[in-house]
C-alpha cells in the first residue's frame, strides 16, 4: 500500500521541516500578541484580532499573490534583499515558510488568547506580588496553568500547516527538497496520472489529520481550553 | 537560562542555518518543462542518468505560460523547454537569458477519449449534442489550449462548443480530466496520447493546417549560464538517443 520513493521522502522531509519551523516561530510570536490580546477589549485590539484572523476567510490564493509580489526580485521585499547581497525569497523554503507562518497564524493566536483570557491576570498578580520575576513567572505561573492552550495551538498549526496548498503552490512552485511538499506531491501526482502514489500520500495524510484532530479534542477535553 | 532565552537563541541559530545554507546552495540542474514533455522528457532524463550516474536533475513541469511568469519571479531554474518559442523569446527581451532561444521539436494535438472511440471523431463532431464535456488546456497560459481553440476556430465550431468545455490548468492536466471520465473528450497534445497508459485508447489526429505551429523552444536561463550541466544537457536533447524518444512520442524533430 505504502510505498514511498526518493521523491515522497523528500517531500515529507520539506514538510516536516516546513510544519515544525512553523509551529516553533509561531509560538513564539503567539505568545506576547495573545497575551497582549487576552489583556482587554480595546478597538486596537479588534483590529489586531480582525488582522491575525484573515488568513481564515481570505483565499489561498490572495495571500500567496501578495506574498509572490511582495517576496520575489521585482517585490519590496526581494528587491531589498536583493540589494543587500541575499537572495529574494519567491521560490525558496524560507518564503514559503513565511508564508505559513502568516497562513497559520489565527491557529496559534486564537488558542493561546483563549487560555490566557481563561487564566486572567489574578495569578500573575500574586506570583509578582510574591517577588516573581518576569520569567519566573511565565514558567512556573503561565506555562504550567495554560499549557493545554500552548498544545492545541502547537498541534493546530503544525496540522493546518500540513493542510496548506493553494499559497505554497503560487509562492514556491513545485521545487523538489525545497518547496515541493506533501499536498503539492499529491497534486502533481494526480496530474501526471500516478494514481497509486497519489493515492498512497493521500491516504496518510488523512489518517495523520484524524489523529491530529483526535489529540487536540481529548486535550480540549480535559484542559477545558477553547479551540478554534 | 530560561526557557525562554534558551528556544529564542535555538531559533536565531535555526534562522542562520536556514539562510546561509540557502546562500551557498548551488544544487541541482532544475529543468522547467511544459506539460506536453511530461513523459518524453522522464524517459529522456532516465537515459541521461544511465550515461550520467552522478547528475543531479530535477524536472518541474507546468503550463509554459506558468513557468515564464515564474521565471520572471524569480523562480530557481537553469533550463526552460516551453511547448511555444515565444515564451522563451519573451524571457529573452526580459533579460533573463543566457542563450539564444532555439526550436528543439514541433508538437500536434489530438482528439483523445477514456469513454468513446476517438478515432472517428473530428471537430465538427465536438458541436454535435453527442459530446458533453470537452476539456482543453487554459488558451491564456497554456500553447497547447491556445491551438486547440485556434484548430476549433478554424473548423467553425468554437462558438457551438463554449458551453461544453473545461479548461486545464496545463495540458498534462486536461489529460487526466479525460482520463478520468470527468471530460468526454479533450484536445490534448499527440506526445501524451502516445503514453501507454493512454494510448490504449485511441485519438484522431488534428490537420496542423488548422492552427499556428507549436514550435517548441527552449533556452538557458540567466540562472543556468553558470552551469555546464545546463548546456551539456541542452547538447544531450539533441542527440539520436533523445531524438529517438521525442519521435516516439510524436514529435517533429527540427532539420
Amino acid at each position: 500500500m505504502f510505498t514511498l520513493g526518493p521523491a515522497e521522502w523528500q517531500a515529507i522531509e520539506v514538510t516536516f521541516r516546513l510544519c515544525l519551523y512553523t509551529t516553533i516561530i509561531l509560538l513564539v510570536l503567539a505568545m506576547p500578541l495573545a497575551w497582549w490580546l487576552a489583556k482587554g477589549r480595546s478597538y486596537a485590539r479588534v483590529v489586531v484580532q480582525a488582522v491575525v484572523a484573515l488568513p481564515l476567510v481570505l483565499p489561498p490564493t490572495v495571500l500567496g499573490f501578495y506574498l509572490l509580489m511582495a517576496l520575489g526580485p521585482r517585490g519590496v521585499v526581494g528587491k531589498t534583499l536583493e540589494d543587500l547581497g541575499f537572495h529574494h525569497l519567491a521560490f525558496s523554503f524560507e518564503g514559503i515558510l513565511i508564508a505559513s507562518v502568516i497562513y497559520s497564524m489565527p491557529f496559534a493566536v486564537q488558542p493561546l488568547t483563549e487560555a490566557f483570557s481563561n487564566l486572567g491576570r489574578r495569578p500573575v498578580e500574586v506570583a509578582s506580588s510574591l517577588g516573581a520575576g518576569a520569567l519566573d513567572r511565565f514558567r512556573t505561573v503561565i506555562l504550567p496553568l495554560t499549557r493545554g492552550g500552548f498544545v492545541v495551538a502547537a498541534t493546530l498549526t503544525f496540522a493546518h500547516t500540513l493542510g496548506e496548498f493553494g499559497v505554497i503552490l503560487m509562492l514556491g512552485g513545485s521545487i523538489p527538497g525545497e518547496t515541493k511538499v506533501l499536498s503539492v506531491l499529491i497534486y502533481d501526482h494526480a496530474e501526471g496520472m500516478n494514481y497509486a502514489a497519489a493515492h498512497s500520500l493521500s491516504l496518510m495524510l488523512l489518517i495523520f489529520a484524524f489523529i491530529t484532530l483526535f489529540v487536540v479534542y481529548s486535550i480540549t477535553r480535559r484542559f477545558r481550553v477553547a479551540s478554534v | 537560562m530560561s526557557l525562554l532565552a534558551r528556544s529564542g537563541q535555538r531559533i536565531a541559530l535555526l534562522m542562520l542555518v536556514l539562510f546561509t545554507t540557502h546562500l551557498h546552495a548551488s544544487g541541482p540542474l532544475r529543468i522547467a518543462a511544459a506539460s506536453d514533455l511530461r513523459y518524453a522528457l522522464d524517459d529522456i532524463v532516465d537515459l541521461y542518468r544511465t550515461a550520467n550516474p552522478d547528475a543531479a536533475i530535477e524536472v518541474i513541469y507546468g503550463s509554459s505560460g506558468k513557468m515564464t511568469t515564474q521565471i520572471i519571479n524569480g523562480a530557481p531554474y537553469d533550463l526552460f523547454f516551453s511547448a511555444d518559442i515565444s515564451f522563451p523569446e519573451r524571457l529573452k527581451a526580459e533579460g533573463l537569458t543566457s542563450s539564444e532561444p532555439a526550436v528543439y521539436a514541433l508538437g500536434r494535438i489530438v482528439i483523445w477519449s477514456n469513454t468513446v472511440n476517438a478515432v472517428g471523431l473530428t471537430l465538427e463532431d465536438l458541436a454535435s449534442d453527442a459530446v458533453t464535456r470537452i476539456a482543453i488546456a487554459q488558451p491564456a497560459h497554456a500553447p497547447y489550449g491556445l491551438r486547440a481553440k485556434e484548430a476549433m476556430q478554424s473548423a467553425g465550431v468554437w462558438q457551438a462548443v463554449q458551453r461544453k468545455l473545461v479548461f486545464g490548468e496545463n495540458i498534462a492536466h486536461t489529460a487526466q480530466m479525460v482520463e478520468s471520465g470527468a471530460a468526454q473528450v479533450g484536445i490534448i497534445a499527440l506526445s501524451l496520447a502516445r503514453f501507454p497508459e493512454l494510448a490504449k485508447h485511441g485519438h484522431h489526429l488534428i490537420d496542423n493546417a488548422l492552427h499556428n505551429p507549436l514550435t517548441q523552444g527552449y533556452v538557458v536561463t540567466k540562472r543556468g549560464g553558470n552551469k555546464a550541466e545546463a548546456m551539456a544537457f541542452a547538447g544531450f536533447m539533441a542527440t539520436g538517443q533523445a531524438h529517438n524518444i521525442m519521435t516516439r512520442y510524436g514529435f517533429i524533430m527540427p532539420e
